[in-house]
């Protein structure tokens, strides 16, 4: 039987380079025809040593344009969990106007990221109209982007202890205009999303992810609420300001009543996630208290708290991917951070392309791989690399086990001591 | 310009003039349209696009490229197959009446020929994916048999049934272009058997996107999924031959629906009685009913859907098509009784 299986099965590789990823990883295909039989996932080809930059080269506040560059799409995400993590870690609170300027700008980040992989996912099925649509659409956000940070993509918005630019009375009124036009273009959003009929075609039933693999493949993010997987940073440990507003993590069965777990879904899911992001905004506006936007204006003394500060800290946020848990440790007298783990969403959510594309077919592989929204460049932080050789390797299940176990028993013994 | 209305005095040296002209005429034509085709399609999806003269550019371009030809793949048949592929193209052309005109080789073939001629250009594109030896190829040629194959059925039903109809009024060969062309279809039925014809129509007009491989039906190429499939190894003077052939195999295609549903001239409705201002009369008209035809048959439809998966595209072909024209050939079957 499984020679049989050998000689009708070839393997398509689809990547590193390939038009239906937008960035370098591989999928190895094993398939009969056009149906899928096995899926190998292959990443490693974007790693750009962030993390070892910022244990050694970056002090904890140049860091955070780092982490900026960690993703280009989510360039409010990383830097928001890293300086969470910093301020986690060296007791530093931002005060509450602060807060408040995080959330519009990340809510803000959302409606543009969740715009943009609409466009991608169109495009991935062939429907080139609906991609240039949304990308023109998306303009609109971009533009209120920038006019509020002053950049379209790295925005440099963050510092530790609060934020560098102020949400002013006088900007709300061009922030509402766009939040008006949203509006007034939803409807015409979700009937193009979810009535057209070759999208349903595309869509329905297409990369489905049970409520049970998402739980056990540890989805996030969107990928793991279309599945009817309730959880959202922002309402399981509600941070920041989100901690005021009570939000309530999105789901298809809203909409639907039901839940599939299909690429459908995560467009219903994404869809009704721009809508709530532009209710928080709003809510944001209205609420926003005044005051300062920095614990402390004075980076040289900030970097100095740091410099003597001790211990470690976690950062989580609900990124439009999903959530990133950036962590930190400092030691006093370390002009750098002793330790920086990024852990991004795909990471996580790639566990799940395997059970999303097998038994599919080719056709549907970009959309259900593309239906995670995956971002590669925020998921490689890690590749071994023998220094004599200059050989890339990857560590098998058991070799990885062995360190941990390893490592478990070097800690353990610490404690004994 | 009436070329064939007696075979026996067409020497050997018109035809070769008459086809260089011909195949010159299709490549200029061929690519113009693929011009106003991706302009169209740019402004409809809010885009500038590309200048109209682009095609001719792409393929003045790709002239002037390497060749490259796979290691693993048959060399010969990699590069016969783009030869293959644009010489069928041209030879349809000579068979199906354009610009007005009577086709070139009437009365050397008829439209069961032009059938089996439609299915070259396709086989030669599958037969060059199999010997490039790629993963995608392969994957592009598998796919692109099986549309060849769904179009096929439905394709026939609907040049048969307009056969059929028009051998129950004369006596002419009733596969002979200008035999349609003297018994329009629809001077000849009644308005049951005006729904019919509109039933055939639309099966064509559907056809037409599979056989030039447009979006929904270009799923042999799909570029996001097989990266180009069929053609993924090719390049250079092999993709240009590609190229061309596809441009004419998208004008033949749409002059063989404007040839079977609309072969009116302009001219004598008009009263243009003159050869030479006939000619350019008609030539125009018949570019503009081409330009309709493809508007609504390739431009529409690719501005307004998505990508079909393969076994979506065999089924709306298979099952929804040959059914549809299945109804309109029973429908002027109706008309015929009643």
């Amino acid at each position: 039987m499984k020679n049989e299986e050998m000689e009708t099965t070839y393997t398509i590789p689809v990547g590193p380079i390939h038009p239906a990823l937008k960035e370098p990883i591989r999928l190895d295909l094993k398939v009969d025809g056009e149906r899928i039989v096995d899926v190998d996932v292959v990443v490693g080809q974007v790693h750009r040593g962030i993390e070892w930059l910022g244990m050694n080269r970056n002090n904890p506040i140049q860091n955070i344009y780092l982490a900026e560059r960690v993703c280009g799409i989510c360039n409010i995400s990383h830097p928001f969990a890293y300086v969470m993590a910093v301020e986690h870690a060296a007791g530093i609170s931002p005060p509450e106007r602060a807060e408040y300027i995080r959330a519009i700008t990340a809510e803000m980040e959302r409606i543009h990221s969740h715009l943009l992989w609409a466009g991608v996912a169109a495009h991935e099925i062939g429907f080139e109209s609906v991609f240039y649509l949304v990308w023109r659409v998306r303009e609109k956000i971009m533009d209120l982007i920038e006019y509020v940070t002053g950049n379209r993509v790295t925005k440099a918005m963050f510092q530790i202890g609060g934020v560098r630019r102020d949400i002013t009375e006088e900007q709300f009124p061009r922030i509402r205009k766009t939040l008006d036009y949203y509006k007034s273009i939803f409807d015409q959003l979700k009937t193009v999303f979810l009535d057209d009929r070759t999208i349903r075609m595309r869509a329905k039933n297409v990369g489905v992810l049970k409520r049970e693999d998402a739980l056990k493949l540890l989805a996030v993010g969107p990928t793991a609420r279309a599945s009817g997987v309730a959880k959202d940073v922002r309402q399981d440990q509600a941070y920041s300001a989100y901690a005021d507003l009570d939000i309530k993590a999105v789901t298809p069965d809203i909409l639907t009543g039901s839940i599939v777990g299909d690429v459908y879904d995560r467009i219903i899911v994404r869809l009704l996630e721009i809508k709530q992001s532009m209710e928080i905004i709003e809510r944001c506006l209205e609420e926003m208290p005044p005051g300062a936007i920095l614990a402390e204006p004075k980076m040289a003394k900030v970097l100095n708290t740091l410099k003597k500060a001790e211990g470690e800290g976690v950062g989580r946020h609900e990124a439009p991917r999903g959530e990133v848990i950036h962590y930190v440790r400092l030691e006093a007298g370390r002009e750098t951070l002793a330790t920086w783990k990024i852990r991004a969403p795909t990471y996580v959510n790639l566990m799940s392309i395997p059970t999303i594309l097998k038994g599919g077919q080719i056709a549907d592989v970009p959309i259900a791989f593309a239906s995670i929204d995956p971002c590669i460049s925020c998921t490689n932080r890690a590749m071994v690399v023998d220094r004599k050789t200059n050989e890339k390797s990857i560590m098998t299940y058991e070799e990885l086990h062995q360190l941990c176990v390893e490592k478990t028993r070097r800690l353990s013994n610490g404690l004994v001591k | 310009m009436d070329w064939s209305s007696n075979s026996y005095s067409l020497t050997t040296v018109a035809i070769v003039v008459g086809s260089i002209i011909l195949a010159l005429l299709g490549a200029f034509f061929g690519l113009l349209y693929r011009g106003i085709d991706r302009k169209l399609a740019a402004h409809m999806q809010g885009r500038i696009g590309p200048p109209i003269i682009q095609p001719f550019r792409d393929i003045r371009k790709l002239l002037a490229k390497e060749s490259i030809i796979p290691d693993g793949g048959l060399s010969w048949l990699f590069q016969a197959c783009p030869f293959i592929c644009l010489v069928v193209s041209i030879l349809l052309l000579t068979y199906i009446p354009v610009f007005g005109q009577r086709a070139l080789l009437e009365g050397y073939g008829d439209l069961v020929l032009i059938l089996y001629l439609l299915i070259i250009p396709s086989l030669a594109l599958v037969v060059g994916g199999f010997a490039s030896s790629s993963p995608f190829a392969t994957v592009g040629a598998q796919r692109e048999m099986v549309i060849m194959m769904s179009y096929e059925f439905p394709l026939a039903v609907a040049i048969i049934a307009i056969a059929w109809r028009i051998s129950h009024v004369t006596d002419i060969n009733p596969f002979i272009f200008s035999t349609v062309a003297q018994y329009p279809i629809w001077n000849q039925v009644g308005p049951v058997g005006v729904i019919g014809s509109l039933a055939l129509l639309f099966t064509l007009l559907v056809v037409t996107p599979g056989e030039v491989a447009k979006v929904p039906f270009d799923i042999a190429e799909a570029e996001t999924e097989i990266a180009g499939g069929l053609l993924v190894e090719y390049s250079g003077r092999n993709l240009a031959l590609f190229y061309l052939a596809d441009t004419i195999r998208a004008f033949v295609m749409v002059s063989l629906v404007v040839a079977l549903f609309f072969p009116y001239n302009l001219s004598p409705v008009i009263g243009i009685g003159a050869t030479a201002p006939a000619v350019i009369v008609d030539s125009l008209f018949f570019l503009l009913k081409v330009f309709l035809v493809m508007f609504i048959s390739v431009i529409l439809i690719r501005t307004a859907m998505a990508r079909f998966k393969i076994s979506q595209a065999s089924y709306i072909y298979i099952i929804a098509m040959t059914l549809i024209g299945l109804v309109g050939l029973i429908l002027i079957h109706v008309d015929m009784i009643v």
